[in-house]
């Protein structure tokens, strides 16, 4: 009996188990094809297809495997996807990276720790078991503590490094600290578990259960960049490579927003009056007013990343804040505890895949050729190389969510969902949060285009070799033409928000 | 009626030609700035032939508004159907086109004016290429909104236009243009996010019956009867039916205030575009620093479209807040026509003066839509027409000065006119068009906006007439001192205007000449929408309740 659930669970756990397996073959192959980091990239790419197939085969398919510690279900694939394409483009950035290849003796290493990162977010997605997300978690924070400080050379990156691993460290303790308070009250881990044995206590010490609740945001806090839990993330941002960021602000997120959603939905719905399940609305227990704290938390995310983004004139920097911004539109998706909010942040993830993606892969390709970061660094670059300069607007315009890119049809998606649900002030202050965002992107659309290049610099094309312009425009084909026909992906998407019924 | 080209309808070509003149563009070798400039003109002019068929076969007794029926030239077609899942409804983009006696002469000025703005352009000289592309692409996004009978589709029409305005003015303005190019942009965004909140609280507020079989809307009752689903909608029609609400939602019902709430966010999304006083701001930055061509697009067409918009959206879908807000409506008209002139008289600088006297002249076009009345709206629509016409021309005239003396200094000229004789004939038409001399187009709108507005706010339209004085005034003051008094030793050599400037101000001149001695060719075609919007807008018992 005991064998048997372990055959189907490990049956169904084959895309894991892949990436794995890519972990240990990415360290071999270092090991063996010493300083060809080319080949362990080959090799990442290779798991992460495989992965992704394996999932892709998994699709449709419910259930709990581990005796619960793990699902399979689509709110899991549809992250799954998420995660793996990130991870796909990025092995493909990274190896177009000059700044990585400064570190050429441990360039294989980093591959492998791209592969366990990916391989810990995926686990994030699935994990319903209070440990299991807590290790899930760990497993992702530690392999990404060692790749932000890959290029040791670059102080900023040390210094990026350390801020990372306290914070990590202190927020993971918090959770941890408000999970063993949650199994004090209900003594099971599984989240299933104790959203039954909460509402099948007589009492509850709300008390208790609500210092629970906070700690355990603070984790998620952290992993998604939340205020006020994202003091590391500018540093860390600025300082890791450019593709360890861009890889942090998308798949990390993504997995950080996956475990949060399940686990505020699954544990503290209250599934008993939630009559209205299939209307999508459903309500909540007693006792912790998550939608308001949310909202707080979400109003304070999108304003400091917004405001603050302003002043910033290192690129990477102002894109770190401007990713804290957008988690705190996607916060807003969770406060309405709706299907239809969290259908808009799945749809919104995937916008934000290429668009935030895009915008980091021409931030790498200008500091190849420049080796800075500086937004003085744009001046002109419309003229110079218009394909990137006309790329890195696209996607500028599509994080501020205008017409035509995906990105507006992200944020439509967002505030229907507030609209509909009647959080008009909400509403009001992300759309004029994004009207502030505007100002910040197009100050580097207008030193790309606006601004006179002056004589002191000649007009010195960035030379873009053919792969990577190819991969370009690979990013802008979907951030523009999802716009045009976005059904196909919205019907997923909605498809995607079940976590019950196995 | 339905008018194709090869199987594809009339508006789709209007609005789509330029992108497709856009993409033919971008194709050609980078060193040949003729060939872009020539392709512009020509995708241009058949835009304006297409107009011209548009206009030869509009039918002058449908009066639109608020039924599909009225509407000319409809398309319609599903762009986004998403099938229902359980807790979301189904969601249901159309890209629905067609145009009635509000629209039909808006889609006339754009596609003037645009091909006006191109002849215009002929003297860029930096990156010819990209700002042809954009201002193609420009032109699309204004002809769409026009055109669109979605709100979704109007929504990102009206999105679309910003980006390429943005560059134009950033990329090829005067020296303060990146700060004039944001300001811009911010306004114009802060505005339109409002218009989204309220597009979306309508669309989950309706609830609108779909004929399963032939994709028709239907009357609520019929649909009920029929046993049909309802769904969610954008359709601009649909949504000015009251009864095509959720009983109990957001908007439903009538006066209430999320109605009201809804009314007004949709109303500064519009304000900050016509622009209204205190959402003025942006615009003399705007104009001084556009190119000339982009600020006649600029005054000629996009100023229209927050005009517009409160005929085609606000006003026909939340009539009760109409109604309750008609009097501070008149009352901001009013503002505008007065300090827009006060201002206009205090500049010294030509383009700013012109871009003053362009918020005093929307004044009027906002006092004669809160009248409400056949003459008032009459006379708004028609004087967002010769508006239109009217400022392109100055803004024209502006940039043929500019080119030559390299000033804007109303000061440093005087005597020009034994220098530029022909230059002095056509600037003379255009002053004495805007200040409103009977027998020019301006004389006729204007007439009506205040014989409409005088039937309903008597007090006002005494105050706002104060306002045609003051046109007179600084109007006048400029013409003289341009071109009366002794001529400054540096302007000896100043070359008369050239054939290519006159071929951009001649057609302008004589439409504003001809209508002025004979508007009806333009005053038919709007009639019958006109009377049909303010009847629907104002039934009997409202308006008897105001008096009339």
């Amino acid at each position: 009996m005991m064998l048997e659930s372990i055959q189907t669970s490990l049956s169904l756990f084959q895309p894991e188990i892949v990436l794995c397996a890519t972990v240990l073959a990415a360290i071999l192959v270092d090991l063996i094809f010493r300083r060809r980091p080319v080949i362990v990239a080959g090799t990442v790419i290779a798991g992460l297809i495989v992965t992704a197939v394996l999932v892709g085969a998994e699709v449709g398919v419910r259930a709990r495997i581990f005796s619960g510690m793990y699902v399979l279900d689509p709110f899991a694939h549809f992250f799954k996807f998420v995660i793996l394409g990130s991870a796909l483009l990025i092995v493909l950035f990274s190896l177009a990276s000059k700044e990585l290849k400064t570190a050429p003796k441990r360039l294989g290493e980093y591959y492998m720790l791209l592969a366990s990162m990916t391989l810990g977010m995926v686990l994030m997605t699935g994990a319903s078991n209070l440990l299991m997300m807590y290790l899930a978690l760990e497993l992702t924070s530690i392999s990404s503590y060692i790749v932000t400080g890959f290029t040791r050379e670059a102080r900023d990156s040390s210094e990026a490094s350390l801020k990372y691993v306290i914070y990590g460290a202190v927020s993971s303790g918090l959770m941890l600290y408000g999970f063993s308070i949650l199994f004090g009250l209900t003594g099971t881990l599984g989240i299933y578990e104790l959203n039954q044995s909460l509402l099948s206590m007589p009492s509850i010490n709300w008390t208790a259960l609500l210092i629970a609740g906070v700690l355990a945001l603070a984790g998620f806090g952290y992993k998604i960049s939340a205020v006020p839990f994202h003091f590391w993330t500018p540093d860390v941002y600025q300082g890791a490579p450019v593709t360890i960021t861009a890889f942090l602000s998308v798949a990390s997120k993504a997995g950080g927003f996956a475990m949060l959603m399940r686990f505020l939905k699954v544990t503290f719905i209250d599934l008993a009056s939630s009559t209205q399940l299939a209307s999508g609305i459903w309500a909540m227990m007693q006792g912790i007013n998550w939608p308001l704290l949310l909202a707080v938390v979400s109003v304070a995310t999108m304003v400091v990343g917004n405001f603050v983004a302003i002043w910033q004139d290192n690129l990477k920097r102002l894109l770190a804040y401007s990713s804290i911004a957008h988690a705190g539109y996607m916060l807003m998706g969770l406060v309405v505890m709706s299907n239809q909010g969290f259908a808009a942040v799945l749809i919104y993830f995937v916008a934000y895949l290429f668009m935030n993606l895009g915008a980091f892969y021409v931030v790498m390709l200008v500091a190849n050729e420049t080796g800075s970061e500086s937004i003085e660094e744009y001046r002109g670059l419309g003229y110079r190389t218009p394909l990137v300069g006309v790329s890195m607007a696209i996607f500028l315009f599509s994080l501020t969510g205008i017409p035509p890119t995906f990105g507006f049809i992200g944020k439509l998606y967002l505030f229907a969902a507030l609209v509909n649900q009647q959080w008009i002030w909400l509403a009001i202050v992300g759309v004029l949060n994004s009207v502030v965002s505007l100002y910040y992107y197009m100050r580097i659309v207008r030193n790309m285009f606006l601004k006179e290049v002056d004589g002191r610099k000649p007009l010195v094309p960035i030379s873009i070799p053919v792969p990577s312009a190819v991969l370009l425009i690979f990013l802008v084909i979907p951030t523009l033409g999802l716009f045009l026909y976005f059904g196909p992906l919205v019907d997923v998407a909605q498809a995607a928000v079940s976590m019950f019924g196995f | 009626m339905s008018f194709q080209i090869l199987g594809i309808g009339i508006l789709t070509w209007l609005t789509f030609l330029p992108v497709i003149g856009m993409l033919f563009l971008l194709l050609l070798p980078k060193k040949s700035a003729d060939a872009v400039r020539w392709t512009s003109l020509v995708v241009t002019f058949l835009q304006v032939v297409l107009a011209a068929l548009v206009y030869v076969y509009f039918s002058r007794s449908l009066g639109g508004i608020n039924t599909v029926a009225g509407m000319q030239f409809v398309e319609k077609a599903t762009w986004i159907d998403i099938k229902s899942v359980a807790w979301f409804g189904r969601v249901h983009i159309d890209y629905f086109m067609g145009i009635d006696g509000i629209s039909g002469p808006m889609v006339l000025l754009t596609a003037l004016i645009s091909f006006v703005g191109i002849i215009a352009s002929w003297n860029i000289e930096k990156a010819v290429k990209g700002y042809f592309a954009l201002y193609l692409l420009l032109d699309t996004g204004m002809m769409g909104v026009f055109v669109a009978l979605d709100f979704f589709l109007f929504y990102v029409f009206w999105e679309v236009m910003l980006l390429p305005m943005y560059f134009l003015i950033g990329i090829w303005g005067g020296p303060r243009r990146e700060y004039a190019a944001i300001k811009f942009f911010l306004y114009t965004l802060f505005g339109s996010v409002l218009i989204l909140l309220a597009m979306l609280a309508l669309y989950f507020s309706s609830s609108v019956y779909i004929d399963p079989q032939t994709g028709v809307f239907l009357a609520a009752e019929a649909g009920r009867a029929m046993g049909i689903t309802p769904i969610h909608s954008f359709n601009l029609i649909a949504l000015m039916d009251p009864t095509n609400f959720t009983p109990g939602s957001l908007l439903a019902g009538i006066g209430t205030s999320s109605r009201y709430i809804a009314f007004i966010a949709l109303f500064i999304g519009f304000a900050i575009k016509v622009p209204i006083f205190p959402f003025h701001t942006w615009l003399p930055d705007a104009h001084v620093e556009a190119p000339t061509a982009i600020s006649v697009i600029l005054a000629g067409v996009l100023l229209k479209m927050g005009t517009y918009g409160l005929l085609r959206v606000s006003i026909p879908i939340f009539p009760d807040a109409f109604r309750a807000y008609a009097i501070p409506l008149a009352i901001l008209g009013v503002i505008n026509i007065l300090y827009g002139a006060l201002a206009a008289m205090a500049q010294t600088d030509f383009k700013k003066l012109i871009a003053y006297s362009s918020i005093s002249h929307m004044g009027i076009v906002v006092l004669g839509i809160a009248a409400m009345n056949t003459q008032g709206v009459s006379g708004a629509v028609f004087q967002m027409f010769n508006h239109g016409t009217i400022t392109a021309m100055l803004f024209l005239i502006v940039g043929v000065i500019y080119d030559r003396a390299h000033t804007r200094g109303l000061n440093e000229f005087g005597g020009l006119a034994n220098q530029m004789p022909k230059y002095t004939g056509v600037m003379s038409v255009a002053f004495f068009a805007a200040l409103g001399l009977p027998g020019l187009s301006g004389f006729v709108s204007e007439a009506f906006s205040f014989l409409g507005a005088f039937a309903v706010f008597q007090t006002l339209t005494i105050i706002a007439a104060l306002g045609i004085v003051l046109t007179a005034g600084y109007m006048l003051w400029t013409l003289q001192r341009v071109f009366l008094g002794t001529l400054p030793e540096k302007w000896k050599a100043l070359p008369d205007i050239n054939g290519r400037e006159l071929a951009a101000l001649v057609p302008l001149a004589v439409i504003v000449l001809f209508l002025g001695i004979y508007p009806s060719p333009m005053l038919n075609m709007m009639n019958a929408s006109v009377n049909t919007l303010v009847k629907f807008v104002t039934p009997v018992t409202a308006a008897a309740a105001l008096g009339f």
